[in-house]
Order: structure tokens, then sequence, then C-alpha cells
């Protein structure tokens, strides 16, 4: 039904019936584009098509309100852009804006999806501007930059801080040491070697104290925990390293090792930035969600007129303007107007909800058809909204308490490093007898030397190589530690509708005659119903007719032929049962005919679980579809364990006793009604035609209308795992050869730089092999 | 050696100034978007600019 014959539209690409265009919004988007001279947007994107249809039944919002003066006589507006999804998205906008009268600054972050718009008060309007956006088809959302205290952000930004200065120490306090190791197989006297000791301590100390705090503080809330963490022998390593240094520079002896501290902070801090980057990926979506609630809202005045105001000034009671293709930010009930209702961010139903008054609307649903007055009766904190995004926080602390490899590793690692320096300090006293301060000498040297400066490398290097290769691709890991628990899965369990299937209606063949599925793919051409589309879509060719309009909530209409709901033309619901999404034609003087829709399964899902059958890895329906629907599609697919009618609280209830029997299971669902399950299961995976909120919960997010992006991400995690075991073999089998030498008084500054750095390079470039060669 | 007393300070300015040039565009925001900023450097070279 979805030909790859069929002419594409040019600005969007999804097949279309007739023309150059699937819609009149695509052509003006692409008239626009063309008129600014930017058509070299279409042959430099990488677009997924269909992802981007500009909607202009979108009603404009008012964003004059918004607009905030920044001085010099300008206005600043922050926006969040649905669609963004190839750096060519960012070029049209900022290339189309940059077009615009008075307009002084347009700056879009690809990461976070961030416009920054700043243009001359007197030379165009809020509105304008945006509107220009949304006729290129993107979708924009208002958001509140004060209400995304932006915790990571800064975090991020102070380690780069850190690692600038460490990396500057580092390089300078090597150069000094390069030459101080010169001077003992030389004649360098000791005056010399003291003043380059002193120019090491001053350049090392401030750097390790400042660049050391990520973490000495990491280090200091473990230790008060009574728990341990990598960071513990990090900073006694890198504090005894430094005291002591400081100490032979006092004194005048030969040995420093202020090189040796400030390098293996550096290596730690590209670590920990790596580390910190990977996991920044994700809050794309999750400051996405918080716009949603950050949007602003019409209320209707008592005298009538209409107020824009930001969702934190809303009262319950007060009466608030929907218009047609706005989203919801507050939980509200219908007073006037009828409708129908997107609920997918809710519920991940694919159909629209009727919506008439005395209904009840939540926050984040979209208004698909007509403009609502509804009368708002919870918002911000109190709205289901939040109390999914509460209910998904609480599943993924459930999450929390999977321990990291690293840290397990970790834990045992520390206490023993901690040993043997102790037996070394002790050893030496006791057996070597010599004084206190050449033994503790000794010990420090062991520190040094263990100090898990490979061992912190080992994970985050493959983590941001793997999730920079799975990017590439359109998988976006959402966890640190998502790949380490996607290997050796041994179930798959699957959600109906919107994972195995595409979550689109699509017609059933049936017995309806020609002429009037011509026609009502005809009526239906032009209208954006699900139902409708799919209608236009199963007779492709079928021009577009003039004269229908659109009743709201209710189907079409030209003279007196209508195509809508069995209610609207009037059947009652005497007829034999619903089964499914139907469409009724009703015309005059003849019999009424019925088309029905079902929704299609994903291209290649039957391959994909034949071949997970194949690697032996059961997999399992859990739907809360009637059982006749889930048993055609599990037998469509060719699923055995099926079941059907689950709620929410089953699927949670079924994957427990899998886990339980000691499997470690792969939940794949989109809706959010799977939230609970994705947090339930081992690691779980959503569809980025998922809602956001309920990627919210999963894992790992994969874009495309295919499954194949699970094989690749199962193929990429046991690659992974096989890198980051043979890193720690790499750092530990260096410990093991070191560690000796160490304990024999045997290191010197020189050879505990040269094995410090040496371990770090060879774990990266082991980490490395991750993107040669092909996936099985 | 006494050439060391000014070869040091020279040394460490430099790499200070470099500090000085990355802490500054660490706080003008130019890391703030390392996957855009990477691919719009090829897009700036017809008539699109301004």
């Amino acid at each position: 039904m979805r030909g790859d014959a069929l002419a594409a539209c040019l600005h969007c690409r999804e097949p279309v019936i007739a023309g150059d265009f699937c819609c009149t919004g695509c052509e003006t988007a692409h008239a626009t584009i063309e008129r600014l001279g930017l058509g070299l947007y279409y042959r430099r994107r990488s677009l997924d098509p269909g992802l981007n249809r500009p909607r202009p039944d979108a009603a404009a919002m008012d964003f004059t309100a918004l607009a905030e003066p920044c001085g010099d006589g300008l206005l600043r507006l922050n926006l969040m852009i649905e669609g963004l999804h190839c750096a060519a998205c960012v070029w049209l906008i900022e290339a189309m804006l940059a077009k615009q009268q008075g307009v002084v600054t347009a700056r879009l972050n690809m990461t976070t999806r961030r416009l920054r718009l700043e243009w001359k008060a007197q030379a165009n309007t809020a509105n304008d501007l945006v509107g220009a956006v949304l006729a290129l088809g993107y979708r924009v959302a208002p958001y509140d930059p004060s209400m995304l205290v932006d915790v990571a952000k800064q975090a991020e930004r102070e380690l780069l801080r850190c690692l600038a200065v460490a990396g500057f120490a580092a390089g300078n306090v090597m150069l000094l040491s390069v030459a101080i190791w010169a001077g003992h197989a030389q004649d360098m006297g000791p005056a010399t070697r003291d003043l380059l000791h002193w120019v090491s301590a001053l350049i090392a100390l401030p750097a390790i104290a400042y660049a050391g705090r990520p973490f000495f503080r990491s280090a200091w809330t473990a230790l008060k925990a009574r728990r341990t963490n990598m960071d513990v022998p990090i900073s006694i390593g890198v504090a005894l390293a430094a005291g002591m240094s400081l100490f032979e520079t006092l004194t005048g002896g030969p040995h420093a090792y202020f090189d040796s501290a400030i390098t293996l902070l550096f290596f730690l801090l590209v670590g920990r930035y790596l580390d910190a980057r990977a996991r920044g990926r994700v809050r794309g979506a999750a400051e996405y969600l918080l716009a949603l609630q950050a949007g602003a809202v019409s209320v209707l005045q008592e005298d009538g007129s209409i107020r824009l105001l930001p969702v934190r000034q809303v009262q319950p009671g007060m009466r608030a303007l929907v218009a047609a293709g706005e989203r919801l930010g507050v939980d509200g009930v219908v007073r006037a107007g009828s409708s129908e209702i997107d609920t997918a961010l809710i519920t991940g139903e694919t159909l629209p909800r009727q919506a008439a008054p005395g209904a009840s609307l939540h926050a984040g649903t979209l208004n698909l058809s007509s403009s609502l007055t509804v009368e708002v009766t919870a918002i911000g904190e109190g709205t289901l909204l939040a109390e999914i995004v509460r209910l998904t926080e609480l599943a993924e602390q459930g999450r929390a308490r999977y321990v990291a490899l690293a840290d397990r590793v970790s834990r045992r690692y520390a206490p023993v490093v901690h040993l043997l320096a102790l037996f070394t300090f002790l050893g030496w006293i006791g057996l070597g007898g010599i004084g206190w301060q050449p033994a503790l000498m000794n010990a420090v040297a062991v520190l040094i030397i263990t100090c898990p400066c490979a061992l912190a490398l080992a994970v985050p290097a493959v983590q941001v190589l793997a999730s920079g290769r799975l990017m590439r691709q359109g998988i976006l890991l959402k966890s640190a530690t998502a790949l380490e628990r996607l290997t050796r899965i041994d179930r798959v369990v699957f959600d109906k509708t919107g994972t195995l299937t595409v979550g689109r209606p699509a017609l059933i063949p049936g017995d309806m005659p020609e002429e009037a599925l011509r026609l009502a793919a005809g009526m239906a051409a032009a209208s954006r119903h699900p139902l409708a589309q799919a209608l236009a879509r199963a007779m492709p060719g079928v021009p577009a007719l003039s004269g229908v309009e659109e009743v709201p909530g209710r189907g079409l209409e030209r003279g007196d032929i209508r195509l809508g709901s069995r209610r609207w033309l009037g059947f009652g619901s005497s007829d034999s049962q619903i089964i499914g999404p139907e469409l009724w034609l009703a015309r005059p003087g003849q019999e009424p005919v019925r088309f029905r829709f079902r929704d299609e399964v994903r291209v290649d899902a039957t391959e994909i679980v034949a071949r997970l059958q194949a690697r032996r890895i059961k997999v399992s329906l859990l739907s809360g579809d009637q059982s006749p629907a889930v048993a055609a599609v599990a037998e469509a697919v060719g699923i055995v364990d099926w079941r059907a009618e689950c709620l929410p609280d089953d699927k949670v209830v079924a994957i427990r006793q899998w886990i339980d029997a000691g499997e470690r299971v792969l939940m794949v669902g989109d809706g959010l009604n799977d939230a609970p399950a994705l947090a339930a299961a081992t690691i779980s995976l959503s569809p980025s035609s998922a809602a956001d909120i309920s990627q919210n919960a999963a894992d790992i997010v994969f874009q495309g209308e295919r499954l194949a992006p699970m094989l690749t991400a199962m193929g990429v995690a046991a690659r992974a795992e096989a890198l980051v075991r043979g890193n720690f073999a790499i750092a530990l089998g260096y410990n093991v050869l070191a560690v000796p030498l160490a304990m024999a008084g045997l290191v010197t500054p020189l050879i505990a730089a040269i094995a410090m750095s040496s371990s770090s390079v060879l774990v990266i470039l082991n980490a490395l092999r991750l993107n040669r060669g092909q996936l099985a | 050696m006494s050439v060391l007393l000014y070869l040091i300070p020279i040394a460490l300015a430099l790499g200070a100034a470099g500090l000085v040039a990355f802490l500054w565009a660490l706080r003008q925001g130019q890391f703030e978007d390392m996957d855009g900023a990477a691919i719009r450097i090829l897009f700036d070279e017809d008539e699109a600019q301004r």
C-alpha cells in the first residue's frame, strides 16, 4: 500500500497521490524555501522520510507575550524546535531567519534543539518570525530557560575547565620532569633539580587542588556514606603523590611525582568528560518534556478577551482556549466546542479520541480539529503528564540499583590496593629494616602505580565510541549502563501496537465497490485524520475532490455525500459488533459502504523475530489489545508465546516472573502504558515513533520504520562488552607487572610516568577497535 | 643554567595563554553544541549567509 513506485512529495518525501506535493502545507514550505534561495537544503538533508510534515492546520499561538526585551531595542525569544533531524535543518532555519527583517541573532543548538532568536523590536514581530519557522514544517514549543536549571550542563562545563587546567599543568610539569630525568642521567646539580622541583610544585599543586575537585568531592560523598567507589583510591593516590612530592621538594630529595599526579588527573578527567558527554545526549528528550510544561496557555478573561499566560500563572478554574493543532499545557474539562484529541503522548493510542463538552483532557495531548474552551482543573505538578513523569522517574530509580561493571570492579579493587600499600609500608619497616620515611615512599609508590587510571578509562572510552556509532545509525543510548545490560539477553518481550506494528492504520482490502472506494479516497485525500489518510494511501493516484468540507470530530461532507463515523451517519450500533476502526460512506439512495482498518505489521518484524529465535532467544508478545487482534499479529510474525488483554501491571508481573526465573529480559514497547514494564525489564528499547514521554522510560531509543536497529544495538553491545573486558584485562595485567616493582621499591618517577601513560593510551587504542569491521 | 630563569617563565606564559584562550572560548559557549558545530562549518560557504 505504501508502494515505492509512487511519486514522492518534493518536501517531505511522503508518497503523493497527485502532483508534486502531499498537502498544501508542504507546497507552501517548498515554495518558501525556493523563494528564499535555500533550495540547497533539499540536497543537503539526510532525511528519515515522512518525519517532517508541516501542519497547515496548526493554529498559530501568540508568541508576542513570550518575547522579552534584551537591551538596545532588541527582543529575544527562546524556542524549542520539534522535527529537527540533521544539520541541514539547522542550516535551513538559521539561514531563513537570517533573511528575515531585523533579525540579529538566530542560533539553533543541534544537540539541545533550542533556538535563540534576537531581533530589532520595531522591525519584526515574534509571531511573524515564529510563523516563518512553522511554515517550513517545524513545530515549536516555547520554553522558559529559567525552568531548565541545568545541573548536568554545569557539571560538564566544570569538567571541561578542570580538563583545561589539568592539561596545561600536565604539559608544563612533564616538560620540567623530562629535564629532571635527563639530569639524573647526566650531571644536573642538586640546586637546579630543586629549582625545577619547586617550579613543578608551584604549577602542579594548585592545578591538582583545582582539577581534582570532581574526584575529591565524589570520594568524600562516598566515604561519608561509608561506601567506597573508584574515586576513593584515585583521590588517595593523587593526594599522597602530591603530598609526598612536596615533602621531597622541601627536604631536597631526588624523586618527586608531580608529573605522575597531574598527568593521572588529566587522563582521568578525559575519561570523566567522555562519560558526561555520553550521558548528556539524553538530555534533549528530557528537556523537550519540560518545555511542554513550560509553554504558554491562552486564557479567556472575564471580559471575553484572550491573554497568553505562562503555565505557572494559570490557576485551576480559569478557562483556556485551545486552538486546533495546539498541545494542552494543563489538565481540564471541555466546556465548549467539540474536537478530536490526539492522546498518543499519554496512551500510545494511534486513533484520535472524541472530545465534547464534559470530556476531561490531559496535559500533553494534542487538539486536532477545532478549537475548544477548557476549564482548567490542574496545572504543572498536578497534571497527569507530571504524574507520569514522576512514575517513570520512580521506575527508573529501581533501575538505578544496577551497579555498573566498573563500580563492581572498583569495589573489590580499592581494598586490595590499600592493603598492598599497607603491607609494603609495614614490610619495609619490619623486614627491610629501614626508616618510616623511605618505607612510606615505597608504599606511596604502590598507590601511585595502582591508581586506577586505565581502569577508569576502560569503560568510558568504549562507551563513547559505542554510543557514537549507534547514534550515527539512529540509535540513542539513554542510560549509562544500557550497553552492559543489553548483553546475553534470554528473552525479548514485544508490545503490539506501535512496536511490532507501525502504529498507523491501513485499509483492509475487502469487497467494497471500486467506485465507492475511489469516491471515498478522493474525499479523504485532503484530510489529516489518520483513517482518512489511510484511505487515501490505499488508492494512490486518486485526485483530491473539491468541495469537501471537514466537520470537526465527525467526518467529511461533500454535498449530500458523507464519509465518517457510524454514529454521525446515523446507523446507531445495531449492526454487527465493531471490530477495529472503521469509516462509512453514505450516499443518498445507496447502501452505505464500510471501510475497515487495521494496524500494519512492521516490514521486518517477521525476519527479526526469526533471527532472534535462531539465536535461541525466547520471544514473547504482551499486549493490552483484544485476543483476536493479538493472535493475528503473533501469527503473522511467528511468535508462539503471546498474551492478550494485559493491563500494565500484568506486563510487569510477567516480566518479573521471567527475571526471577533468572532470565535477562529485553522489553520493546512504545506506549506510556508500557512504561512500568519497560522499567521492570533488564533493559528496554523504544521506537522513536513513540511519544517522547514514553521514550523516557526506555534505555535505548531507535529511529526508523524497522526493528533491525534492535539487532544492531545488541551486536554493538556484545562487541563493547568484549572490549571493556579486554580493557580491564590490560589494566589489571599492567598492575600485576608494576605492583611488585613498586613494592620492591624500584619505581622511580620516570617508570611511574611511562607505565601510567602507556597503559592509558593502550586502553584507548583498544577501545578504538570498536569502530573497525562489521558486526555479526 | 641561568637561562632557565627566563626560559621557564616564557614557557609557562605561553601555556597560560593557551589555557586562557580555552577558558574564554568555554565561557563564550563555543562548547555548547558539539554536534552542530562539527557540521555547521561545511555549510557556510555560499550566498546563504547574509
